[in-house]
């Protein structure tokens, strides 16, 4: 399977299966276009009223080796290779703490309802979140690295439950032999010396929700009295940024359809200083104003291809910085397992509600038809696992025919559900922006790959 | 080649005999945690 567009100026063909990709000139680009489908002497004769028959035959000699080496127009060959992978015992690796079922913001497109998902507001005991690292260690099998996330609403509102779980899990580390890796997604809201210093010590990467220009943010973000928090939580977050300047973390924002032009919104990141960034689409039932449709598509694509070449602009000018969806490794990526497996939700990665109710991730919580046991009982829906476990990109159809499986996994099973009732279909609106994501990050390598031979 | 630049060759394939060690970060727990992106994560036993 080939994937071939043109970009900024680029030809690009991705041969989709072996992971090669290739920068090719116009005949080559039209070459590999008709070259499946028929023979040399076919294709020169469709083609030599735009190029000299000598370069068709070129070009076309060049295509025929890359071929051979496997480097084009290659088959699928992993379907039954997952399909025993995705066989394979399980183990849990991950966790999204729900630390609070609340929040000190009211945003306008929150999924969990100012911190409530559609339940009580509730706070996470130290004991359930015990329980739940427990229950983490217990069926990791011999996984090592262990994630645990705190989440919410706003886990700052819980912090001293957060230190304990921090300590807690440190505590039994070694005689387990794991390693936590513990991240924090905040508002920004509570942050202060005392907290920035302990992250910065126990969190792996922290997460700092920040929706763009003053006036986005504030629309999108406000307090529950209706003032915007822009003015109380950019300054912390700048002075966070700073002191984790080798360390991991982004600021990660959220785009409607009420603010398409989230490229302002980035570029605004990168002008108050942050170098790790992402946006994201909201997730939303059609029916809200703020909610993304198929109309908006061709402006959201074009946002891409203006944030993708002023990526490239700042990095030429020594300002270079990294936006999370742009940041593909093309040589040492991912494994191919990885890559076809899906997010691992429901199986490797649970999500935990402040009373200790699992469920697949943070999407589904407040979901009962989801709700798939408790930090007391352990899993106790072990078809709902099974569902979930078997949800990878051949589990698919829509998936069959995209190029960007390999990058996507298949996407996010909460989208699929929400859009279409079946965590096996695919989130159509959400697909096309992976798409694109996808692929302005590989014409950005072959633009910052031309720059640096130059 | 005179009409073709390679950026990655083949790297996939290779990948199959070693990979699966499923030690590497679940997507969720990385910044974007509404859409499932693995292309741009890393590979923990390649470090």
């Amino acid at each position: 399977m080939i994937h071939q567009y043109k970009s900024n100026g680029y030809n690009i063909v991705l041969d989709v299966n072996s992971g090669a990709v290739h920068v090719v000139d116009e005949v080559t680009y039209d070459v590999i276009a008709l070259f499946e489908e028929k023979t040399k002497e076919e294709i020169i004769e469709a083609l030599e009223t735009t190029y000299a028959a000598s370069e068709i035959e070129e070009a076309y000699e060049e295509v025929k080796t890359l071929k051979e080496e496997e480097q084009l127009f290659t088959e699928d060959i992993y379907e039954k290779y997952m399909t025993d992978f995705k066989n394979r015992k399980t183990v849990v690796k991950a966790m999204c703490l729900h630390i609070a079922h609340d929040c000190n913001l009211a945003c306008r497109y929150c999924f969990a309802e100012e911190g409530e998902y559609h339940g009580r507001r509730a706070l996470m005991s130290l004991e359930v979140g015990k329980k739940a690292l427990d229950f983490l260690i217990e069926n990791s099998g011999s996984r090592v690295n262990l994630e645990v996330d705190f989440f919410g609403g706003e886990p700052l509102m819980n912090w001293d439950v957060v230190k304990e779980l921090v300590k807690y899990g440190r505590s039994r580390e070694k005689e387990c032999n794991k390693n936590f890796r513990f991240t924090l997604t905040t508002n920004g809201v509570l942050l202060n010396d005392e907290i920035m210093e302990f992250a910065n010590k126990e969190m792996a990467n922290v997460v700092m929700s920040l929706d763009g220009r003053p006036e986005v943010n504030d629309f999108n973000r406000p307090f529950r009295n209706g003032k915007g928090s822009y003015e109380l939580i950019v300054p912390k977050f700048q002075e966070l940024a700073k002191q984790r300047e080798d360390m991991s973390y982004y600021v990660r924002g959220t785009f409607t359809r009420e603010h398409l032009d989230f490229s302002e919104d980035v570029k605004h990141y990168a002008d108050l200083g942050f170098k790790h960034m992402s946006i994201e689409p909201v997730v939303a039932p059609p029916e809200e104003p703020y909610a993304l449709r198929e109309e908006d598509i061709p402006k959201i694509l074009e946002e891409y291809d203006k944030l993708a070449a002023e990526y490239i602009k700042r990095k030429k000018e020594g300002k270079g910085f990294n936006f999370f969806h742009f940041n593909i490794d093309l040589e040492q990526g991912p494994c191919v397992a990885k890559r076809l497996s899906g997010c691992g939700s429901g199986t490797e990665y649970l999500a935990v509600t402040p009373w200790g109710d699992f469920y697949p991730c943070h999407q589904f919580v407040g979901n009962e038809e989801f709700l798939m046991g408790n930090v007391y009982e352990g899993i106790t829906r072990t078809d709902i696992q099974d569902e979930f476990k078997m949800c990878n990109v051949y589990a698919k159809p829509k998936c069959r025919e995209c190029f960007a499986r390999y990058y996507c996994s298949g996407g996010c099973a909460a989208n699929a559900y929400n859009f279409h009732g079946n965590i096996n279909d695919a989130y159509d609106i959400g697909c096309e922006m992976q798409r694109k994501r996808v692929e302005c990050a590989i014409m950005i390598k072959a633009a910052l790959s031309d720059y640096e031979e130059n | 080649m005179k009409h073709i630049k390679t950026l990655t060759k083949k790297t996939l394939k290779n990948t199959m005999a070693k990979g699966g060690c499923g030690e590497c970060q679940t997507s969720c727990q990385s910044a974007c945690k509404t859409s499932c992106t693995v292309g741009n994560q890393s590979c923990e036993s390649q470090k």
